[in-house]
């Protein structure tokens, strides 16, 4: 199996606060995979900095076995639906016609197989039927499902998903996650940021559980156990914590400047 | 009147047309700053150009636009350089680094204008009308190079158009697909302040905002769609720019840029109040009409509730026995029973006493069934007491659509009696009743 997804000594800072720390993971191709952790464990940071939305403090992240720009058209990623305005004065069809801009075609128009794309996303999404409508009047769950269309139609084959599934009624949720199923059978790789443990181990083939530091990354059966979920969600790291604040509170850096990053 | 609108002096026309101008260019690029929260960073970045303005003219000794486009340029630059570094590398919240950047920048402005009118240079009179604009003492070169520039932004933003509607909706995403969104954001703002920087030709520093935002937020309570949006906000300015001149021409004494402001104003109160769906006039006759049904449908169930207490139909029904059934406010009970007999519901028999028509029994018992269906849900389902839940069915019976009453009817397989043991009446009274 080819690797869709490799971190190398991943570590992030926000506000210099180590908010993921040294995480190191492979996850094979065509695969269902579920980033579980607590809160505040970095699972959207660590989706973020996959996507080069965030800047590392040092570590690398490979898609494909190549660096994001050079593989950025296969990738798809889904933002948390409450990092928008959803009164913003568009409708639904224009935000999953987004999904075909390219950087390429920054002023260039769209046409009639870009628009055809779109609609075919909503269309199984189930939301043709709303494609005029303002994405204003949709619930929670429609607009989590638009968003989910606007990456169909990227037709990528690697997405990434930050937690579709929060604040979602039972239809869209269903509607998602069978989705899911028919992009697997596609071959597709999906990464998932969950946070719903009684769902997950039916959701997932793969995970990677996260708290600032990896956890366990590997097939559900052998991450899923008491032990390690245990180990993300129960035990206090006072020490670790201890650091990280003291951290933050020096102004101190993360990485000592000698640190070599990626070998070339 | 008819003196200016056939612009047959050449001079109006040039002065009402670069207004214009100015005007449709200023409101289209700030619909873009108000899709992105950012009215306020408009506010600062315009009272930010002042003290550019000012050293432009103190450098080069003259008025000439350009050089006064490219000091308000670098000092709008500068202004959203320093709110920025305020914001993201100091504890400072937002709102205290755009009040301070415009405040001092603002402040700096001041002071180096009062320093040039005491200079006696011969050449700084109407450089203070830079506070509140001078349209009508635009010469013919400013005209020209500020409408230049107008177009050019109007270009510029048409062209963009997508680029810019993605990075003000979903930046994140934006950034994801490999747009250059630092780019586009410096580009997007460079507009702005060079949009700023014409505009307050035509209304000034301190009113420059209501140029850039107004327009947009009027629009936005006319429609669901940013190009609808674009085209009313650009409709707005011209319109204000055009009327503004023209009060201006009318009355000599009357300054345009205050008048455009005023304009635009008076714009933005008509939509908030009238708009359709989203202004305060939709939504008053949206609560009235609720209202309206509220009152109606409880004196139905007023009806409905005689006759059962009764265990048959009551043929007439005197207005007393209603009181006694339901505490009715007088005047909503009158307006109410006028309203039924006008839809058909009642039929008057004589002065004081009514009978429920086939429709208005029809309607009666839907009422009834919605308010026992509800009860029944929040004993069955939500596990409410049944003591409970009679004043919450009194609100929610008055909201329950068609397509709900069917997901009740399933969800509780068609129940003959609610959590009192009384009948759920239905439409054909085909069920067998409890008794």
């Amino acid at each position: 199996m080819k690797t869709a997804i490799e971190t190398h000594n991943l570590t992030v800072a926000y506000n210099r606060r180590p908010v993921l720390w040294d995480i190191d993971f492979q996850i094979p191709e065509g695969q269902l995979i579920g980033v579980l952790g607590p809160n505040g464990s970095g699972k959207t940071t660590l989706l973020k900095s996959l996507m080069g939305l965030v800047q590392p403090s040092s570590g690398y992240v490979r898609l494909f076995g190549q660096s994001l720009d050079e593989v950025r058209s296969r990738i798809s990623y889904v933002p948390q639906r409450e990092s928008v305005d959803w009164d913003f004065p568009i409708s639904v069809r224009e935000v999953a016609v987004m999904g075909r801009y390219r950087k390429h075609k920054l002023l260039g128009r769209l046409n009639k197989e870009d628009h055809r794309l779109a609609d075919e996303a909503l269309e199984k999404v189930g939301m043709l039927s709303f494609a005029d409508r303002q994405i204003a009047q949709l619930s929670g769950g429609q607009q989590q499902r638009v968003f989910v269309a606007r990456a169909l139609a990227q037709q990528a084959d690697l997405y990434l998903m930050d937690e579709p599934f929060a604040g979602v009624d039972a239809a869209s949720e269903e509607a998602i996650l069978s989705l899911l199923k028919e992009m697997k059978q596609a071959g597709k790789t999906v990464l998932i940021v969950h946070h719903d443990l009684h769902t997950a181990h039916q959701f997932f083939d793969w995970m990677v559980l996260l708290n600032t530091r990896l956890i366990k990354c590997g097939p559900t059966s052998s991450v899923f156990t008491a032990d390690y979920l245990k180990q993300a969600y129960g035990g206090q790291l006072t020490i670790l914590s201890q650091v990280s604040d003291l951290v933050k509170a020096r102004d101190f850096p993360i990485r000592e400047r000698s640190f070599k990053d990626q070998p070339k | 009147m008819s003196d200016f609108f056939t612009f047959s002096d050449p001079n109006v026309r040039l002065v009402t047309a670069g207004t214009i101008l100015l005007g449709i260019s200023a409101a289209i690029v700030g619909t873009f700053t108000f899709l992105r929260k950012r009215a306020l960073v408009g506010d600062a970045i315009a009272h930010a150009i002042l003290p550019g303005v000012c050293l432009s003219f103190m450098i080069t000794g003259e008025k000439h636009p350009a050089y006064l486009l490219v000091g308000a340029v670098l000092a709008g630059w500068l202004s959203l350089l320093v709110m920025d570094y305020l914001s993201s590398r100091t504890k400072l919240s937002t709102d205290t680094a755009i009040g301070a950047v415009l405040s001092v920048f603002f402040g700096a402005g001041i002071l180096l204008l009062t320093s040039i009118q005491h200079s006696g240079s011969a050449n700084q009179a109407g450089l203070d009308q830079f506070l509140f604009g001078k349209a009508a003492a635009m010469t013919q070169r400013d005209i020209w190079v500020f409408s230049g520039v107008a177009v050019v932004l109007l270009g510029l933003v048409l062209a963009f158009f997508r680029s810019f509607k993605l990075i003000s909706f979903d930046p994140a995403f934006a950034k994801s697909i490999g747009l250059p969104v630092r780019r586009l954001e410096f580009l997007l703002s460079t507009i702005t302040v060079l949009a700023v920087a014409t505009g307050i030709q035509a209304v000034g520093v301190v009113l420059m905002a209501a140029l850039l935002i107004t327009p947009a937020a009027a629009a936005r309570f006319w429609t669901d769609r940013i190009q609808v949006m674009i085209l009313l906000a650009a409709a707005f300015g011209l319109l204000s720019g055009l009327f503004g001149s023209w009060i201006s021409y009318t009355a000599p004494s009357m300054p345009t840029g205050p008048w455009i402001v005023v304009l635009l104003s008076m714009i933005a109160v008509v939509s908030v109040v009238v708009a359709p769906k989203r202004g305060i006039w939709a939504r008053l006759r949206l609560q009235r009409s609720n209202a309206r049904k509220i009152r109606q449908e409880n004196i139905l169930k007023a009806f409905y509730g005689i006759g059962e207490a009764a265990d048959a139909p009551v043929a007439t029904v005197a207005v007393d026995m209603l009181r006694q059934q339901r505490p009715f406010e007088d005047i909503a009970l009158q307006l109410g029973l006028r309203e039924l007999v006008k839809k058909g519901l009642l039929h008057k028999h004589k002065p004081g006493s009514y009978a429920l028509t086939p429709t208005g029994l029809q309607e009666s018992r839907r009422v009834v069934r919605l308010h026992r269906l509800w009860e029944l849900y929040l004993t069955e389902r939500m596990n409410y007491a049944a003591d409970h839940v009679h004043n919450t069915a009194e609100a929610i019976e008055h909201v329950i659509t068609p397509e709900v009453e069917a997901a009740l009817l399933r969800e509780l397989d068609h129940p003959i009696l609610d959590p009192h043991d009384a009948v759920i009446p239905y439409q054909n009274p085909s069920k067998p009743s409890a008794s």
